[in-house]
């Protein structure tokens, strides 16, 4: 019966094991590592109750998942730090590279628009925090999936570590966007469709971050999350297409339309490198938050176990 | 108040956001790796590793 994913290290292989770390969904189990289960320190294997049949379950699909094995690498968090860890210099770099020719171009090289005159220069944060307001959402979303349907072992971590990210990004979204409405619309706020949208989008970030901290056992609260961040993410196509749907004060989408974008190259050249430095930024984050998430919960493993052995001692 | 209140004020939002982020990320990082190499220096190991 297979329970959860779980990797083994060679020697482990004969030997007993009982729940751990990446293995607490269910009930605790008596478990044994299949003896012969090619690259058991390679593949990840599943929790399995001693029974021939399920052995045999199991190295059947052992040999799936050795096509698969590439994205089931990155499921063993030792993996994923070691990883993480030499492709996240990379990222930092590209990240300060990208920002500062981006900010160069809106600064030396875009024009100013020809109603708005340089208070465009606020659409090179605004839209790029909106697109990542959303981006991190789905990341969320899925992750929540990866924890619901597939108990994936890091989408717990990656739905965490990406929470505060979103939720950040969505307050630059509302706040710039606020500042851009005040010279351009008259006003800082408007209970229009996109804006409305957007702070409920805030608010569910919120909640989330919320959540996080109210349940304390962290299985528990990814399995609460992602159904709150599954519900919540009805609210993704909303706030893509409110301008669409209703007449609102915002304006249409003009980069990722239909027709091709209404915005001149040159103003839409450091839009682009402004949003995939942003989207560097936000990755980096991530995957950084993933790594400091890995750290708190071996660090809670460990002092769970070391009050099981003074609890062992003193009895 | 001109349109440059507006333009530098949302900078410097973003600026300090952004950079409340890394900092965050940053501070977090550092207390749960000492955290980590002070329980593992007790000698305090996962059952994995035991075997």
């Amino acid at each position: 019966m297979v329970r959860m994913i779980r990797s083994f290290p060679r020697r482990m292989i004969g030997q007993p094991f009982r729940r751990t770390r990446w293995n607490t969904r269910g009930a605790t189990s008596e478990c044994r590592i299949v003896e012969g289960s090619p690259g058991c320190d390679a593949l990840r294997l599943s929790e399995i109750v001693i029974q021939p049949v399920a052995i045999r379950a199991l190295q059947a699909g052992l040999e799936t998942a050795k096509s698969t094995s590439m994205i089931l690498d990155l499921a063993n968090p030792t993996r994923f730090m070691s990883f993480s860890g030499r492709l996240l210099p990379w990222l930092i770099g590209a990240s300060v590279v990208l920002l500062g020719i981006g900010l160069a171009m809106v600064w030396f090289v875009a024009p100013a628009d020809y109603q708005q005159g340089e208070t465009v220069k606020i659409m090179y944060l605004h839209v790029p925090a909106a697109w990542l307001s959303l981006f991190f959402y789905v990341t969320m979303a899925a992750s929540a999936l990866g924890t619901l349907v597939w108990r994936h072992p890091l989408a717990d971590v990656s739905q965490k570590a990406a929470a505060p990210i979103g939720a950040a990004f969505t307050l630059i979204c509302l706040v710039t966007g606020s500042l851009w409405g005040k010279p351009m619309w008259g006003t800082y706020w408007q209970w229009d469709a996109r804006l409305t949208s957007m702070l409920v989008m805030f608010l569910i970030y919120a909640g989330i971050l919320a959540l996080w901290r109210a349940i304390e056992e962290p299985n528990r609260a990814a399995r609460a999350v992602s159904i709150l961040t599954l519900v919540g993410a009805v609210n993704v196509p909303i706030v893509k297409f409110s301008v669409d749907w209703w007449n609102t004060l915002h304006q249409p989408a003009s980069v990722f339309r239909l027709g091709g974008p209404t915005i001149h190259s040159s103003m839409l050249v450091p839009l682009l490198v402004m949003a995939v430095a942003f989207t560097l930024i936000g990755v980096s984050l991530h995957l950084s938050g993933m790594r400091t998430e890995i750290l708190r919960r071996r660090v809670r493993t460990l002092t769970i176990l070391e009050a099981e052995r003074l609890d062992a001692q003193a009895a | 108040m001109t349109h440059g209140f507006f333009i530098v004020t949302s900078y410097a939002v973003t600026a300090l956001v952004v950079a409340g982020l890394i900092l965050r990320a940053v501070i977090d990082h550092r207390i749960q790796t000492r955290a980590l190499a002070e329980l593992e220096a007790r000698g305090v190991g996962r059952r994995s590793r035991r075997g």
